[in-house]
């Protein structure tokens, strides 16, 4: 009873904890533009700490670099344990444009687990919010995976059955189609 | 003097009103000519590839598991939202779409998969042709891509011989 009662005080209550690894800070400033009084994430119990050991959520942005993996991982490990981390941006989500380049290791899910991802280069602020509103379970999240397939040919294809004769001419039937 | 001051600025607070956007319960508009998810239309498309080769992240993969069949998928995931695959496409089968809205838990939700036919070239026998003769060296008419590890191949030639290729860099976590 006593710790249903505290999962709905706290439960909204997210602190986070802004952990960049490389990105040109892009995000960093969507992330800053997102707590100002006009996207006012506050209303949502979210606020921004400057230590790891303080967040329940860590909002990582750039991609894990060989320089700064070892100190993300650090970061992840000092924080509580209910955890979550949020990759924002194509960086953290992907590797970004130079995700083969010989200093960056790949998206931060090879260094740490990633719980909810946010594409975007940079993301809009809306997005970030709706990633949050996402996680705290206010909205249902849209993308969802598509696939198509073919069943046909959709061209119709040259074939010399097609080839009729007439009177001294040969003529190709469904010449119009090809 | 400072009452006053305080006065004055309780005047400039309510003269402000509330500025908060009142987001997740109220959809948001974005700007026209914000470029969102790439969209792509399987109808049109004619699996030229032009846009795998222009991907800046590289991040278009095409297979080719036959020669009458290609497969382009399309990862999402280290996607810029630049357009040059819009632009590049010939049959127009992309397009920049409006949508942001795209944050998930699962990686693979942002993918599009498209499986296509192809037609064959009667007299090399070929997909296609490549645009310059270096093209056509580097490419010869195929390209198999890693989709299984969503690793991106340039040379065709290295998936076959097991040359060292793209690949991610192990170094040793503590």
């Amino acid at each position: 009873m006593l710790k249903n009662l505290c999962q709905r005080m706290f439960g909204r209550s997210l602190w986070v904890y802004h952990a960049n690894s490389g990105g040109c800070n892009g995000c960093d400033i969507e992330v800053l533009n997102v707590l100002t009084p006009y996207y006012d994430v506050e209303r949502f119990g979210i606020k921004l700490v400057g230590s790891p050991r303080h967040a329940d959520v860590m909002l990582c942005q750039g991609p894990a670099m060989r320089s700064t993996a070892q100190a993300l991982k650090r970061a992840y490990e000092a924080m509580p344990a209910p955890k979550l981390v949020f990759a924002i941006g194509s960086c953290a989500c992907g590797g970004g444009v130079w995700f083969d380049s010989y200093s960056v290791l790949g998206p931060v899910e090879k260094v740490v687990p990633v719980s909810f991802y946010i594409p975007g280069c940079p993301p809009r602020p809306e997005a970030i919010i709706y990633g949050v509103a996402v996680a705290l379970g206010l909205v249902d999240k849209k993308a969802s995976p598509v696939e198509f397939k073919q069943t046909e040919f959709p061209v119709p294809q040259y074939h010399p059955r097609d080839l009729r004769r007439e009177g001294d001419m040969v003529v190709y039937e469904k010449v119009e189609k090809v | 003097m400072s009452f006053l001051s305080k006065l004055e600025e309780t005047l400039i607070c309510l003269k402000a009103g509330k500025v908060t956007l009142p987001y997740p319960a109220q959809a948001q508009p974005v700007p026209e000519k914000f470029r969102g998810r790439p969209i792509f239309d399987a109808a049109k498309c004619i699996g030229c590839a032009g846009c795998a080769n222009n991907c800046p992240a590289r991040e278009i993969l095409v297979f080719d598991p036959c020669q009458e069949m290609r497969i382009l998928q399309y990862l999402g995931r280290r996607c810029t939202y630049c357009g040059r695959c819009a632009d590049v496409c010939p049959e127009k089968a992309i397009t920049m779409s409006m949508e942001f809205e795209n944050a998930t838990n699962q990686i693979r939700d942002l993918g599009q998969k498209l499986e296509l036919f192809m037609s064959t070239c009667q007299r090399c026998g070929r997909c296609f042709k490549g645009a310059s003769v270096i093209e056509e060296l580097k490419m010869k008419g195929y390209r198999s891509d890693d989709i299984q590890s969503e690793r991106w191949i340039y040379r065709s030639q290295a998936f076959l011989e097991g040359e060292p290729v793209v690949d991610d860099i192990q170094i040793e976590l503590d």
